[in-house]
C-alpha cells in the first residue's frame, strides 16, 4: 500500500510560492512520509455558495492531520469531501482531484460505497443506531458481507478494544447503544467505524460535545490509532490540535491558508492570518 | 378597545380595579368555551350510553354467551338466532385480507417516497394518494361491486363475484392511503444522522433504507397499520356492496360473508322498534364501538412511544 | 454468486417503485373507469330532472338538492360547536387532566365507525328526541360525526396565528376574548374555511348514518327539516343494488358515481386551493 515517495516539500501554498518552500521544507525526516490522500485544487459549491476555493493538501499516511480554523470556513465541508459524504446534499458540486493511493475518488464514476469502507468517519455528535451495542458495531460488518456469529463476535471485540470501550461494555453487549454516556457513545461510534478495517479515519470535531475527561480519553485513543490508520481530524480547539496532531492545516473562509508540521505552525506560523488566529485575535 | 359605549374612555377604568361587569362577562365567555370543549367528552359518553340503552334489553331475552359465542346469525328464521360469530368472522376475514394486502404495498410505497423518490416525483404521487383517500366509500363499493367482483370471479374462478376476497381487496385500497401517509411520515422523521452514519460505513442507500430507516420507523409503521385496521373494521358501505351479504362463517376466501357493519346497515331498515332483533343490532354496535376504541387507543400508545424515541 | 451492491440496490429500488406506482395506477384506473363509463350518460338534464320509472330513467336532481341541504345544515350545526371547542383548546386550555381527557375524547370520536354514529343518531335524534326519520336527525348525526375534523382543523388554524398578535392586543388592555375576537379569529378564519370545506366533502360522501336516520327512497325534495331526504351516496347505493336489467341501470349508476366523485374531489381540491392561497397571502 506504500506509495512512491513524493518529492520533498509541499505543493505551493496558494499565491505564495516562495513561502511554500519555507513551509514545506522541513528538516524533520518525517517529511518524507508516504502520502495517503492527495487533494489537488479542490473547489466545492453548495448551490451558488463557493465553499471551498482551490484546496491543495497532502494527507500523510499513519499520521494525524488536524484541520483548524474559525466556524463555517470549510473544514467540515472539506473533510466530508474525502469520503464523498457531501454527495447526499442536494445541489452540491465538486471540482478537482482527490487521490486516494493514487486513484481519483472525486470522479463521478468512482465506487463511492467502497470508498466509504476504506475511509471511515466519526461525526461531531455521536450517532449510534437505535440498536444494541453489538448490532451497532456489527452493522458495518454485516453490510460488508461478514456472517457467522463467532466471527462477528471476534471482530466486534477487537474493534471495541481498539476503541478503548471493551472493558466498559463487555458484560452486556445487548444493551442499546443509546444507553451509554456521551463519551462512551462516541467511542462506540469509533469502534463501529474501525470494525470495517478502514485505512483512513475522518473525525469531524469528535469531542466538541464531550466533557474534558471524555475528551482526554478520545485524544489518547487517537494517539494509539495512528499506528494502524491515517487520521484526519477537524477541531475548533487549537490546544487539542496541538496535543494530538502531527500536521495541521489552517482553513479560513474556504481557503487553505497554511499547512505544515504542527509544531512549526503553532510556534512559527508563516502567514499573518494564521498567527492572528492562533494568538486568538479572531475566531 | 372597549366593547360597550359607556366604557368608551380608557380612563373610565382605574388601573388595578377590575370592572366587575367586564370580569363577569369574561368568566362567562370562558365557561362557554370550556363547555364547548367538554361537549366532546359528553358526546362520547352519550354514544356509549345510548348504544347500551338500546342494546342491553337484548340480554333480557338472550344470554350473553348465545350472543358472543353463537354460531348462527339468523334473525328472521322461525327460531331467531343472534350469534355474533358469523358476522364477526366476516369482519375478521375481510380485515385480515385487507391488511395482508395493504401493508406490504403501503410500506413499500412509503419507503420509496421517503428514501428513493425525487422531490418532484413526490409532488406527483402524493396527490394520487390523497385522491384515493378521498373517494367516498360508496363509490369504492360501487367500483368493487361492478369491476373488481368480475375480476375476482374471472381470475380465481370463484362461484360468486362478491365474496370475502372482493371485499378485502376494496378494503385494502381504502386502507392504503392511511398506512402510506403515516408510515412515510415516520420514515422521513428518522434523523439524518443515522442515514449518514450508515453511508459512512460503506452501506448503499438501499441497505441504509432497509437496515436502518425501516427498523427505526417500525413503531410508526405499526401505528399506521393499526390506524388502517381501525378504518377497515369500521367500513360499512363498501362491505355491504361487495361481500355478498351472507352471514356465514367462511371456509374459503371466495365465499360470501357479512361484516358486522354491513349487518347493522342492511337489517336496521326492516326491524321493528323494540324487538329483540332491534336490540341485537345495537349490541353489535356496542361491540363495534369497543373494538374500534381499543384499536385506536393501542395505535395512539404506539405513536406515543415512537414520538418519545425520536427525541 | 454474490450480486454486486449496485445490482441489488437497483433491483430493490425498482421493486419499491413498482409498489408505489401500483397504488397510483389503481387510483388512476378507478377514476378513469368511472369517468369513462359515467360521462356519456351525464347531461344537464341528468342533473336537473327527477328520476322516473323506479330510477331507470331521468336524473338525480332530488338527490343533489338533498345533499346540498344536508351539507349546509350539518356544517351550520357543526361549525359553531367546532370552532368554540377549538378556541378553548388553542386559547384557554392548559395542560390539565381535563384538557387531556377532552383531546382523548376527540380522538376517540374520530375513530368511531360511521354506522355506529348512525345507530346513535337513530337512538337519540330519531327516537328519543322525536325528530323522526328526517333531514334534521341526519344533520345532527353527521354534525357530531365531523366534529373531530372540524375541531382539529380550526385548532390548527388558530395555532398558526403568531403569539405576538395576541400579546399585542393584551398589552393594550384588551380582555382575552376581545383579543381573540379581533386579533386572532380574523386571521384564523381562512384556515378554518379549509377545515369546513373538508368537512363538507366528507358529509357529501357519507351514506351509513343517513341510511339509519333520514334517508328514504322518496323522489321528493324535502320541504321541511322534518321531511325525509334523498342524498347522492344513498341514491348510488340503491341504484347499484337494483341493477336489473343491468344495461339500463349501469350507465345511470356510473353517471351518479361520477357526479358524486366530482363533488367530493372538487371540494377537496377547493380546500387545498384555499389552503394554498391562505399560505401565500398571509405569510406571517
Amino acid at each position: 500500500m506504500a506509495q512512491a515517495i513524493e518529492t520533498p516539500g509541499r505543493p505551493d501554498a496558494p499565491g505564495f510560492p516562495f513561502l511554500a518552500g519555507l513551509a514545506g521544507r522541513d528538516p524533520d525526516p518525517e517529511a518524507k512520509d508516504a502520502i495517503k490522500i492527495r487533494v489537488i485544487d479542490l473547489h466545492f459549491f453548495y448551490g451558488r455558495n463557493h465553499a471551498l476555493k482551490g484546496i491543495t493538501l497532502d494527507i500523510p499516511e499513519h499520521k494525524v492531520t488536524a484541520l483548524i480554523g474559525p466556524s463555517g470556513c470549510g473544514k467540515s465541508t472539506f473533510i466530508r469531501c474525502l469520503n464523498r459524504m457531501n454527495d447526499v446534499i442536494e445541489g452540491s458540486r465538486m471540482t478537482g482531484k482527490i487521490l486516494l493511493d493514487g486513484e481519483d475518488i472525486a470522479l463521478p464514476a468512482a465506487d463511492v460505497v467502497n470508498l466509504r469502507r476504506k475511509v471511515g468517519m466519526v461525526f461531531q455528535k455521536a450517532n449510534p443506531f437505535p440498536k444494541s451495542i453489538f448490532e451497532n458495531v456489527a452493522y458495518g460488518l454485516r453490510v460488508n458481507g461478514i456472517r457467522g456469529k463467532a466471527r462477528l463476535a471476534e471482530m466486534i471485540e477487537r474493534s471495541l478494544r481498539r476503541a478503548a470501550l471493551w472493558d466498559e461494555v463487555k458484560d452486556d453487549l445487548r444493551k442499546p447503544g443509546t444507553s451509554l454516556s456521551g463519551g462512551q457513545q462516541q467511542r462506540l461510534c469509533i469502534a463501529r467505524a474501525l470494525a470495517v478495517e478502514p485505512e483512513v479515519v475522518l473525525m469531524d470535531e469528535p469531542s466538541s460535545a464531550l466533557d474534558p475527561i471524555a475528551t482526554a480519553k478520545i485524544e489518547d485513543l487517537i494517539h494509539s490509532l495512528k499506528e494502524l490508520y491515517t487520521i484526519v481530524i477537524v477541531t475548533h480547539n487549537m490546544q487539542q490540535a496541538a496535543r494530538v496532531s502531527d500536521f495541521t492545516g489552517f482553513f479560513y473562509l474556504g481557503e487553505l491558508v497554511e499547512e505544515g508540521p504542527t509544531q512549526k505552525l503553532f510556534t512559527k506560523p508563516v502567514r499573518k492570518q494564521t498567527e492572528d488566529y492562533i494568538t486568538g485575535r479572531f475566531g | 378597545m372597549t366593547a360597550t359605549a359607556d366604557e368608551a374612555s380608557p380612563r373610565a377604568h382605574s388601573v388595578g380595579a377590575q370592572s366587575t361587569g367586564r370580569y363577569l362577562k369574561e368568566r362567562l365567555i370562558r365557561l362557554g368555551f370550556v363547555a364547548a370543549g367538554v361537549s366532546s367528552i359528553v358526546i362520547v359518553g352519550l354514544i356509549f350510553l345510548f348504544l347500551l340503552k338500546d342494546g342491553l334489553p337484548f340480554l333480557a331475552d338472550y344470554s350473553v354467551w348465545s350472543f358472543l359465542g353463537g354460531l348462527s346469525w339468523a334473525p328472521v328464521s322461525s327460531v331467531p338466532k343472534f350469534g355474533l360469530v358469523p358476522i364477526l368472522s366476516g369482519t375478521l376475514a375481510v380485515t385480515a385480507i385487507a391488511i395482508v394486502l395493504a401493508m406490504p404495498v403501503s410500506v413499500g410505497a412509503a419507503l420509496y417516497l421517503s428514501e428513493v423518490a425525487h422531490p418532484r416525483e413526490r409532488e406527483i404521487v402524493k396527490p394520487f394518494i390523497e385522491v384515493l383517500a378521498g373517494i367516498p366509500s360508496v363509490v369504492m363499493g360501487f367500483f368493487g361491486y361492478v369491476v373488481l367482483g368480475q375480476a375476482v370471479k374471472a381470475v380465481f374462478h370463484a362461484e360468486v363475484e362478491h365474496n370475502a376476497l372482493t371485499g378485502g381487496l376494496v378494503l385494502a385500497l381504502m386502507a392504503i392511503p392511511t398506512i402510506v401517509t403515516v408510515s412515510e411520515d415516520a420514515m422521513r422523521s428518522v434523523p439524518r444522522q443515522f442515514r449518514e452514519a450508515s453511508l459512512a460505513l460503506g452501506a448503499s442507500r438501499w441497505e441504509t433504507a432497509w437496515r436502518v430507516v425501516l427498523p427505526a420507523s417500525a413503531s410508526g409503521v405499526t401505528a399506521a397499520t393499526m390506524l388502517g385496521l381501525g378504518r377497515a373494521v369500521g367500513e360499512t358501505m363498501a362491505m355491504l356492496m361487495c361481500t355478498g351479504n351472507a352471514p356465514a362463517i367462511p371456509t374459503s376466501l371466495l365465499q360470501p360473508v357479512r361484516t358486522m357493519t354491513a349487518t347493522i346497515a342492511s337489517e336496521m331498515g326492516e326491524v321493528a322498534y323494540g324487538s329483540p332483533h332491534y336490540h341485537a343490532l345495537f349490541m353489535v354496535g356496542v361491540i363495534l364501538f369497543l373494538v374500534t376504541l381499543l384499536i385506536n387507543s393501542a395505535a395512539r400508545k404506539v405513536i406515543g412511544r415512537f414520538q418519545f424515541k425520536g427525541q | 454468486m454474490m450480486l454486486s451492491k449496485g445490482v441489488v440496490q437497483r433491483g430493490a429500488f425498482w421493486l419499491l417503485r413498482l409498489t408505489c406506482y401500483a397504488v397510483v395506477a389503481a387510483t388512476a384506473f378507478i377514476l378513469f373507469d368511472i369517468t369513462a363509463k359515467g360521462l356519456p350518460h351525464l347531461s344537464w338534464g341528468f342533473i336537473t330532472q327527477a328520476p322516473r320509472d323506479r330510477m331507470s330513467h331521468g336524473g338525480i336532481f332530488p338527490a343533489i338538492v338533498g345533499t346540498i341541504y344536508l351539507v349546509l345544515l350539518t356544517v351550520g350545526l357543526a361549525f359553531p360547536l367546532g370552532i368554540a371547542a377549538a378556541i378553548y383548546l388553542a386559547e384557554y386550555a392548559r395542560n390539565t387532566r381535563l384538557t387531556r381527557t377532552i383531546r382523548l375524547a376527540i380522538a376517540n370520536l374520530a375513530g368511531v365507525p360511521s354506522v355506529v354514529f348512525g345507530l346513535f343518531g337513530l337512538g337519540i335524534f330519531v327516537l328519543f328526541l322525536n325528530f323522526g326519520t328526517s333531514l334534521l336527525a341526519s344533520a345532527f348525526t353527521l354534525a357530531l360525526m365531523i366534529l373531530p375534523v372540524m375541531i382539529t382543523a380550526c385548532e390548527e388554524a388558530l395555532r398558526t396565528v403568531p403569539q405576538s398578535f395576541r400579546e399585542g392586543a393584551l398589552a393594550l388592555g384588551a380582555t382575552k376574548w376581545h383579543a381573540i375576537r379581533t386579533s386572532v379569529l380574523p386571521y384564523a378564519l381562512p384556515g378554518m374555511l379549509t377545515g369546513s370545506i373538508l368537512s363538507v366533502s366528507r358529509v357529501a360522501g357519507e351514506t351509513a348514518p343517513v341510511l339509519l336516520t333520514g334517508a328514504a327512497l322518496s323522489a321528493a325534495v324535502p320541504g321541511s327539516v322534518f321531511d325525509q331526504v334523498m342524498v347522492l351516496p344513498y341514491h348510488l347505493f340503491i341504484l347499484s343494488t337494483n341493477m336489473y336489467p343491468a344495461k339500463v341501470y349501469l350507465p345511470i349508476a356510473y353517471a351518479t358515481a361520477l357526479v358524486l366523485l366530482i363533488v367530493v374531489l372538487g371540494l377537496n381540491l377547493a380546500a387545498v386551493a384555499v389552503r394554498y392561497i391562505v399560505r401565500r397571502r398571509h405569510s406571517f
